[in-house]
């Protein structure tokens, strides 16, 4: 059997979700140990660009086009997944873990009877022995839980395809090859009125103001610097730097930053070449966004901060005194170049 | 006008509070060191079911799966304003994963004379996996709308609510019966009140189909003992491991201009900056 890789292709307003591109690379990747082909499921009305997907690592996008899907709604959605995965048969079935792949993925799962992974950071192929049976090429679901203090690898190997909802953000697209075009393979889906119920009245997309994901250097705004001057300075800070700006989870609550500058957890996974943590205290959901960071600069008052764990550079200070000190030492260098 | 309500709550471990004894030294999670509390997004849903018995009428019926102590949580949600509440606990369905887990409480719930609505929390604080409801609904063969901070309008026939979807929100309308997954922006949940603490005090489950916390065990839902628990289950843990993150190279920058000077210098150099 050909152990195929299909992936939930997510579109808003006809346009590509980041974690359906990522998905495809890693889909690629898996794809390639297994000796199998990536499938991309497109749904939605006249969607365009569907064979430059071959450039993220798709071969096949198998596209499903009705005017009933132009917005996502969980029952039609439901059922064209269902029977796509009946018709093409994959092994490994991944959706984006965004507010529409985890409302779709568990209602196919308890449909198809099939085992589900939620918010895996990581995906990897392998095997897995229980007692004397030795299952091979499974897809091993690797994800935070227990609040982020443990992470474990889930298994479904009784059930296939395995599936899984995957975190925007903790996947690099690693390559993308340019001009390669998937095929495009139309599948049809009729709708009777049961599958219609959901009438969308209205939507209402807040634009994001912060893109922290494509960020190369990003700060961190943590508790200890949850005042206004602090702030200030650390958004002059970012100017000079050509920085963005993100936060712990905290100082988001209280209102410094909004909801899009979450760094976390529960929050976006950024990947900058330099991050400067700005009191932060460095709790594991906040770390687990920021792993991927090539360089980490932290600045605390508390030299016992557990955020220095993981720090290349460590300065032990008040914000209210580093601060200003790398603004000048900054602006001094710039002069003299 | 009245309705007939279900709320699903799950007793969790306050993960919130992990404190370090916790974690056993193989990176397990030792849940006896937790406190038991009501997963706080279950709250929330019973919260808007109450909200909604007040205004129209009705009943709400409150179902837990999980081990005996979990009438506890039960116990509180009466007090909060539920009518009847039912326990499903039993060895068979130990190490439920979410698939198993809603194939039992699906069953229960076919078991109920009738609904109109039934609530979940968004997602429990064990696992975040925010599963357990759309297997739920999709188990029943009825419409879900999960991500609910809002019920804007509700009729006999139809709900209109507003839901989260991620950068923004969205209005929409679906017929009854449906289920609902309320997230913790809905409200605030009120305080159990305190006459009914008082009269309810010496409450507990029982077996049978009389009381106001009923035990139900897999015969008395005719549940497959196949499809619950561990067995029912399709999902594996291969293995856990305590988070330890940890960078090696590490350098000491003292908190002065110069100090400060030099460090930039180095990630200029290292086209880190600039
Ligand atoms: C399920 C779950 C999900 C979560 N998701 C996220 C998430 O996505 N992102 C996230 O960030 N958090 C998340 N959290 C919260 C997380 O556990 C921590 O509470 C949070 O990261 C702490 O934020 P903080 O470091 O800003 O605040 P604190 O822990 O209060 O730390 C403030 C730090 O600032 C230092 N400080 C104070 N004043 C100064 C000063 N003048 N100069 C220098 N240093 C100073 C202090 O020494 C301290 O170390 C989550 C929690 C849970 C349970
Ligand atoms: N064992 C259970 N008993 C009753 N309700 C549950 C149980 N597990 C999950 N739920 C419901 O499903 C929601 C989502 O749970 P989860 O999928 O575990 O994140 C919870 O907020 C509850 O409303």
């Amino acid at each position: 059997m050909e152990k195929n890789i299909m992936v939930f292709l997510e579109y808003k307003k006809g346009k590509l979700q980041d974690v359906s591109k990522e998905l495809l690379s890693k889909a690629r990747t898996l794809a390639k140990k297994l000796g199998s082909k990536v499938l991309g499921l497109a749904v939605g009305y006249n969607l365009k660009n569907l064979p430059e997907l071959g450039e993220y690592g798709a071969d096949k996008i198998i596209y499903v086009s009705n005017k009933e899907l132009s917005l996502y709604r969980s029952l039609p959605f439901a059922k064209v997944v269902i029977s796509a995965i009946l018709h093409y048969k994959p092994y490994i079935v991944l959706f984006g873990a965004t507010h529409v792949g985890r409302d779709l993925a568990p209602r196919v799962a308890s449909n198809l009877q099939l085992g589900l992974t939620a918010d895996c950071t990581e995906l990897k192929i392998g095997d897995y022995r229980a007692g004397k049976i030795l299952y091979k090429d499974q897809l091993l679901q690797i994800r935070p839980a227990w609040g982020g203090n443990i992470i474990a690898t889930i298994v479904s190997p009784e059930s296939i395809p395995s599936m899984a909802t995957v975190r925007e953000g903790v996947i690099a697209i690693d390559e993308i090859t340019p001009g390669k075009k998937a095929d495009v393979e139309e599948f049809c889906v009729e709708f009777s009125k049961q599958e219609l119920l959901t009438e969308i009245i209205e939507q209402s997309i807040e634009e994001k103001d912060v893109d922290l994901k494509g960020a190369k250097i990003v700060i961190g705004a943590g508790m200890g610097a949850a005042d206004d001057h602090i702030m200030e300075l650390i958004f002059n800070l970012a100017k000079l730097l050509k920085a963005e700006v993100g936060g712990s989870r905290p100082i988001i609550d209280a209102g410094y930053l909004s909801p899009h500058r979450q760094i976390g957890q529960t929050g976006v996974t950024i990947r900058p070449n330099l991050y400067i943590a700005m009191g932060i205290s460095g709790q594991i959901q906040h770390l687990v966004g920021i792993m991927n960071s090539k360089r980490i600069i932290a600045i605390n008052k508390d030299p016992e901060a557990p955020i220095f764990e993981v720090a290349h550079y460590r300065i032990v200070g008040d914000l209210k005194d580093v601060l200003p000190m790398m603004i000048k030492a900054y602006k001094g260098i710039l002069k003299k170049s | 006008m009245s309705f007939n309500m279900v709320v699903l709550v799950k007793q969790v471990p306050d993960t919130s509070n992990i404190v370090e004894d916790a974690m056993k030294p193989d990176g397990t999670v030792n849940r006896d060191a937790l406190p038991a509390i009501i997963n706080p997004e279950d709250l929330c849903a019973l919260e808007e079911a109450i909200k909604i018995k007040e205004n129209s009428g009705g009943t709400i019926t409150v179902i837990s799966m999980g081990p005996p102590k979990a009438e506890d949580a039960l116990r509180y949600c009466l007090c909060m304003g539920a009518d009847k509440a039912i326990l499903l606990s039993d060895r068979k369905f130990a190490a439920s994963d979410t698939l198993a887990t809603s194939y039992t409480l699906a069953k229960a719930i076919e078991k109920l004379p009738c609904f109109d609505i039934i609530f979940c929390g968004r997602q429990a604080i064990d696992g975040d996996t925010a599963q357990v409801g759309p297997q739920v609904a999709e188990k029943l063969n009825i419409n879900q709308l999960t991500y609910v901070f809002n019920i804007a309008q509700l009729t006999k026939e139809y709900i209109v609510v507003k839901r989260d979807i991620g950068d923004g929100y969205e209005v929409c309308k679906s017929p009854l019966p449906v289920l609902l997954t309320i997230s913790s922006k809905a409200n605030t949940p009120r305080p159990p009140s305190v006459k009914r603490a008082m009269a309810y005090k010496n409450l507990k489950a029982q077996k049978g189909d009389n009381g106001l916390i009923l035990l139900w065990d897999h015969n008395s839902i005719g549940a497959d003992p196949n499809r619950c628990g561990l067995k029912g289950s399709k999902t594996r843990v291969k293995k856990v491991e305590n988070v330890v993150l940890k960078t090696f190279d590490k350098k000491d920058i003292q908190p002065t201009l110069d100090c400060i000077s030099g460090l930039l210098k180095e990630l200029m150099e290292d086209h880190i900056i600039g």
